[in-house]
């Protein structure tokens, strides 16, 4: 089981568990984790999955596609250097502690 | 308030308004029934990654299983109503149970057109509606050497784009003069055919298909109203669906092309409501009557049929948006592009934007593989704004400098 942690823009702090071969949206969307939207469920089509990667995880990542990268400059947050779509983040056990923060808003 | 809310659909809206009504702090009874014996999933999967060898249904599911008890949302599955009892307020399954509601919220989608021609029910004529038929679809394409779909609407050219990718020698036939004719502008039509060339597609259009030809194991070629044969392993029939509005017709609501509803989501019976593919609503940014098939649609009209439910009387204007994924083609739209008078064409043959006018004023984009333009007209929209054609003309067509 991997631990995810999303943290709301208010403070609150979630931690939960998702699968290997999950998203990071769809964990959040399975476990209630509010904030994240997701609206065209998962296809990189609506930038409402947004999330902010924490810094010490960013780089662990699978790097940013050309479709990815035009959908966060539309993002309904301001878009950071960790700004992430989390449907396009899979879970791995590598990503095992994870920290994401999730914006105060999707747009 | 309503004590208790029967959703009879399983599908996206019906998931949508479940979900919603307990995010707005309905404390009444939900019930959620669907016939088909899988818990609520996305079907844009289905003619898309879901046809990969090798995918699961667990990735389309909508919540895990264990998220229905833990909303207590009473999820029935596998259950066909028969009747609607209006006076009595029930709704009466083929199993003979009688489920009472205070508000009925009708999500039961659309059923594909059949095609009504010698040989359509042979063996390996498919078409695709639900999970089971992707399964069976898997199957036949996995040991296919040619595929004649029949439907150049947006379910035929996704799955052209995954049988090329199997390396199956693929035809379409379509009865009209241009792609998903239907959904999109001309131009974007020819931007969509070029598509399905590039990846060794053929597609023939203005053609009918008078018969399917049978062989030893089935369906081994389709004949064409102009007497062309055309050899196949497998047929896929995706020509259009039809609404499922009868239980509503059976139970005297007014129905025409879809249950029809107001601007409210309800139907001739203030109690029962109508969402999704099989609901027909007046839509202010077209103008006029339409039934839209899109999760877009049925997400926020399962939302706001939740918002009137609970006490938010508006009137629905959501702005109408879709996607579809050809292959290495991304379409995304936003507005009622169909109703354009005038459209101006960014961007080259790889890339495009089709920006969409009526009375010169902007009412949409038809975006390939231009994702930034689709979300900045989606929030500009969203947002009410109204731009001028001479306006955009004089930024260059440029979204992030208009607004």
């Amino acid at each position: 089981m991997i631990n995810i942690t999303y943290v709301s823009a208010d403070g609150e702090t979630r931690t939960v568990t998702g699968e290997d071969g999950s998203t990071v949206m769809r964990v959040a969307l399975d476990k209630g984790v509010p904030g994240i939207v997701a609206e065209c469920g998962g296809s990189a089509m609506c930038a409402t999955c947004h999330v902010y990667v924490d810094p010490a995880w960013i780089d662990l990542l699978s790097p940013v596609n050309e479709t990815e990268d035009a959908m966060l400059d539309s993002a309904g947050a301001e878009r950071r250097a960790n700004s992430r779509l989390s449907c396009q983040l899979p879970v791995t056990v590598a990503l095992d502690g994870l920290i994401v923060h999730v914006p105060a808003t999707q747009g | 308030m309503a004590e208790r809310v029967l959703i009879l659909g399983g599908g996206q809206a019906g998931l949508q308004t479940a979900v919603s009504l307990r995010e707005r702090g309905f404390a009444g009874a939900i019930t959620l029934l669907g016939d088909e014996p899988f818990v609520p999933y996305q079907r844009p999967p289905l003619s898309k990654d879901y046809l990969v060898n090798g995918a699961r249904f667990e990735t389309l599911r909508l919540r895990p299983e264990s998220f229905f008890a833990e909303a207590g949302i009473d999820l029935l599955t596998g259950r066909r109503a028969m009747e609607i009892d209006r006076e009595g307020k029930n709704l009466r399954l083929e199993d003979g149970t009688a489920l009472p509601y205070d508000r009925l919220v009708l999500a039961t989608g659309t059923r594909n057109r059949g095609l009504p021609v010698p040989g359509a029910n042979l063996a390996g004529v498919l078409s695709l509606k639900g999970a089971a038929d992707a399964d069976a679809l898997r199957q036949a394409l996995a040991n296919a050497q040619r595929a004649v779909i029949i439907g150049a609407g947006f379910i035929g050219l996704e799955i052209s784009a995954h049988c090329r990718s199997l390396g199956i020698e693929t035809t379409i036939i379509e009865a009209n003069n241009r792609a998903a004719a239907r959904a999109v502008s001309p131009e974007t039509s020819t931007l969509l055919l070029a598509n399905q060339a590039a990846m060794g597609v053929e597609v023939i259009f203005g053609a009918s298909v008078a018969g399917i030809l049978g062989g030893a194991g089935g369906a081994a070629g389709v004949l064409l109203a102009d007497g062309r044969r055309l050899a196949a392993d497998v047929v896929l029939v995706c020509i259009g669906v039809l609404p499922n509005d009868d239980i509503a017709a059976s139970a005297g609501l007014a129905v025409a092309n879809g249950v029809i509803v107001n601007s409210r989501l309800r139907t001739t019976d203030p109690d029962i409501f109508a969402i999704g593919d099989c609901a027909i609503f007046h839509c202010v940014n077209y103008g006029g009557e339409v039934r839209l098939e899109s999760v877009p649609n049925a997400i926020e009209q399962g939302k706001h049929v939740a918002a009137v439910i609970t006490g938010d009387e508006r009137d629905y204007a959501a702005m109408p948006w879709f996607w579809s994924d050809q292959g290495k083609l991304k379409l995304q739209m936003v507005g009622p592009t169909q109703i354009a008078d005038t459209r101006v064409v960014v961007g080259d043959g790889a890339a495009s934007t089709i920006f969409c006018f009526a009375d010169e004023r902007f009412i949409g984009v038809e975006c390939i593989n231009r994702p930034a333009d689709f979300v900045k007209a989606r929030r500009l929209l969203g947002a009410g704004a109204s731009l001028s054609r001479q306006h955009l003309e004089a930024v260059g067509y440029d979204l992030k400098a208009a607004a």
